[in-house]
């Protein structure tokens, strides 16, 4: 299992696609999977769907029900990740809502996350303040930590936010839920530099980040990776008729977004 | 945040981070003004002189030749907008005002708390927008109308169940989004602290008349004090004022739906399992893997998988119980108190009035019942008798009930 630290120290910005586990189906998303990887994803990010995800946009909230109706459970969603696991060497960040890991019990969910083979477990509604209740439990479990910082986080709370990251900082770039945007906000530009400006941990820019040229502005300001969701999520919703296309196209982007970066 | 909004385990605040600052704010406005004697007193004139405050406290003799011991109503229904959610609308928007803040945001269920807040946005001068859930447009379809009347926006949100959890899903995220300029005016004592606080506190004058009133009548306190319990809101206002008072039986009615056993219903307290839903750890209605469920009430306003930590905590430790009435029991009670009293009560506190009805014959009759009527059942009418059109004449046709 290879780690964030690996990607981060190779220099490069990290490509991180994210997708919904079980979207649209266990199959078509591991293939989804297989082409981000093969086109240059150096870090999955992925979700656990949920019913009532308050940080998401109309996108990924349909991402949710479809894999929600095709079946997917939080359990589901860790024996599709060591599926992953078996077949790429990639680091897994796993995003989620605490009412699932509330429900399946933290200790067991931290235990179970890393042995399918995630890196990390970000909590999509616990914030820094909170950090307590779960930091202990994947430092024993050996994983890493990554937490959000969002652009009205005063400096002090990026600092705390620091302290408890030991993988990278996720730093939202809008005031805002997930969704596809046409430009960059000087909002991103700013959080990205407020953030180098406290920690040397790695930031890694998401929300709305849709262009290839998103991903480039974000790493000349210093983003040591960029989260690309609801743009690669939407290709799924656009392609249901065609599995064959949303592989195809997902591929696509990446490799746009890689050579971008 | 100053505090961490605890009820023992329940409550704190899980949300994403970026709505941290916007509650840090909230709590402090809420420490500042809130409790600070002038605010207190400009909200004190508006409750008097606008929404009509004290409410009577009412001997049902209807109630007590029934059940058989004295029942009182807390006449809640009587305040301007017809029900308890006026209380926390005008002191919530009197701390956006205070706060500098000139948007407001809700969401609603039965539209009586989008009712409020539209009627305090129009006082106040306030843009108004309520998210409401199309099940819930469609049932309670009187409250929409007066909400846009009284100039406000109602954004209609589909949802899973088109309900009052989806309706707050989509209020978080506009909030996320206009943190800003934006204060969301949250109508229930549940979401992420510093709510159930402040909602609490602004409810809690329900609680305060009630007492007075009763000691003033009958020279002691109520032995037993009823509501209904949707997020929560009235029934902590009424139970606040009794809750150091160990001899008092406090009683929490939640939504029974189509009976606890059918899996048709809301009585997040009875069946659910402690989790974190908007902002709160509480107890949840969720399946085996922690989804939420989509509740079940002919009451749009108890329609919730959620419920207010506040009372998950006193459900704990005992202080209060909670239980549940049908939608079938419910109607019953409706038509009754409409019978009997010629008082049309909300379907969300004829909850209340059904299990105290329920419970004929076991109270002692020197026994005094205080049954917080939240609201009145305008916005019911045509609900009740789509169900019961036999009520009102059984010729009635389909067509000319859909046009009521
Ligand atoms: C009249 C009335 N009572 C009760 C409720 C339930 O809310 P709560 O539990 O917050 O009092 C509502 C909600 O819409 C209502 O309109």
């Amino acid at each position: 299992m290879s780690s964030y630290k690996q990607v981060f120290l190779s220099g490069k910005v990290a490509l991180i696609p994210f997708f919904v586990l079980g979207d649209p189906d266990e199959q078509t998303c591991l293939e989804i999977i297989g082409a981000a990887i093969d086109a240059g994803a150096d870090i999955l990010e992925l979700g656990i769907p949920f019913s009532d995800p308050i940080a998401d946009g109309p996108t990924i909230q349909k991402a949710d029900i479809r894999a929600l109706r095709a079946g997917m459970t939080p359990q589901k969603a860790l024996t599709l990740i060591s599926r992953i696991e078996e077949r790429w060497d990639i680091p897994i960040g796993l995003l989620v809502y605490y009412n699932l890991v509330w429900h399946f019990g933290p200790e067991a969910f931290y235990k179970q996350a890393a042995k399918a083979g995630v890196n990390s477990v970000l909590i999509a509604d616990l914030s820094i303040d909170d950090a307590d209740e779960v930091y202990p439990l994947a430092r024993s479990a050996g994983l890493d930590t990554v937490f959000m910082v969002s652009p009205n986080s005063s400096d002090e709370r990026i600092r705390l936010v620091a302290q408890k990251t030991t993988g990278f900082i996720y730093a939202v770039s809008v005031l805002g839920v997930t969704g596809a945007r046409d430009t960059l906000s000087q909002s991103a530009i700013d959080i990205i530099t407020r953030t180098k400006r406290v920690t040397t941990v790695p930031v890694c820019l998401g929300f709305g980040i849709s262009r290839p040229e998103h991903a480039a502005a974000a790493a000349a300001v210093g983003a040591d990776g960029v989260i690309v969701g609801s743009k690669l999520v939407g290709l799924v919703e656009q392609n249901l008729s065609d599995k064959g296309q949303i592989v195809r196209s997902v591929r696509q982007l990446i490799l746009q977004f890689r050579s971008a970066l | 945040m100053k505090e961490k909004g605890r009820f023992g385990q329940y409550g704190g605040f899980y949300v994403p981070e970026v709505l941290i600052p916007a509650l840090e704010q909230l709590e402090d406005a809420f420490f500042r003004f809130g409790l600070d004697q002038g605010f207190a007193s400009e909200l004190e004139d508006l409750l008097s002189h606008y929404a009509g405050r004290p409410t009577p406290l009412y001997y049902s003799r209807g109630l007590s030749q029934l059940v058989g011991c004295t029942v009182l109503l807390k006449r809640e229904d009587l305040l301007h907008g017809g029900a308890h959610k006026i209380n926390n609308a005008l002191g919530q928007a009197l701390l956006a005002k205070y706060m500098g803040k000139g948007k407001l945001i809700a969401e609603t269920g039965a539209g009586q708390h989008g009712l409020a807040t539209a009627t305090v946005g129009a006082l106040l001068g306030m843009e108004v927008k309520i998210f409401m859930g199309t099940t819930d447009i469609g049932r309670q379809r009187p409250n929409v109308l007066k909400m846009r009347l009284l100039g406000a926006e109602v954004i209609p949100v589909t949802g899973a169940s088109g309900t009052l959890k989806d309706a707050i899903n989509e209020a978080l995220r506009y909030w996320t989004a206009n943190v800003k300029d934006t204060f969301y005016l949250f109508g229930t004592a549940a979401g992420p602290h510093p709510y159930p606080k402040i909602v609490r506190h602004f409810q809690s004058v329900i609680g305060r008349e009630a007492k007075c009133q009763c000691l003033d009548m009958f020279g002691r306190l109520p032995d037993v004090v009823v509501a209904c319990v949707g997020g929560g809101s009235n029934a902590i206002g009424i139970f606040g004022a009794f809750m150091d008072h160990p001899q008092v039986r406090l009683v929490g009615v939640e939504a029974g739906g189509l009976g606890l056993d059918s899996g048709m219903h809301a009585a997040t307290l009875e069946k659910g399992k402690v989790g974190v839903l908007h902002g709160a750890r509480s107890y949840v209605l969720q399946d085996e893997h922690g989804q939420i469920i989509e509740s079940h009430s002919v009451s749009a306003g108890l329609d919730y998988p959620g419920v207010g930590p506040e009372h998950s905590y006193l459900k704990d430790t005992g202080r209060a119980e909670y239980v549940s009435a049908t939608d079938e029991e419910v109607l019953d009670a409706f038509l009754f108190m409409t019978r009997r009293e010629g008082i049309l009560p909300a379907f969300e506190s004829a909850h209340a009035i059904a299990w105290v009805m329920s419970q004929a014959g076991r109270f002692e009759k020197g026994q005094l019942v205080l049954i917080n009527l939240s609201g009145r059942g305008d916005k019911d009418v045509e609900s009740f008798i789509r169900q019961r059109p036999q009520v009102v004449g059984a010729d009635l046709k389909d067509s000319e009930h859909k046009g009521l």
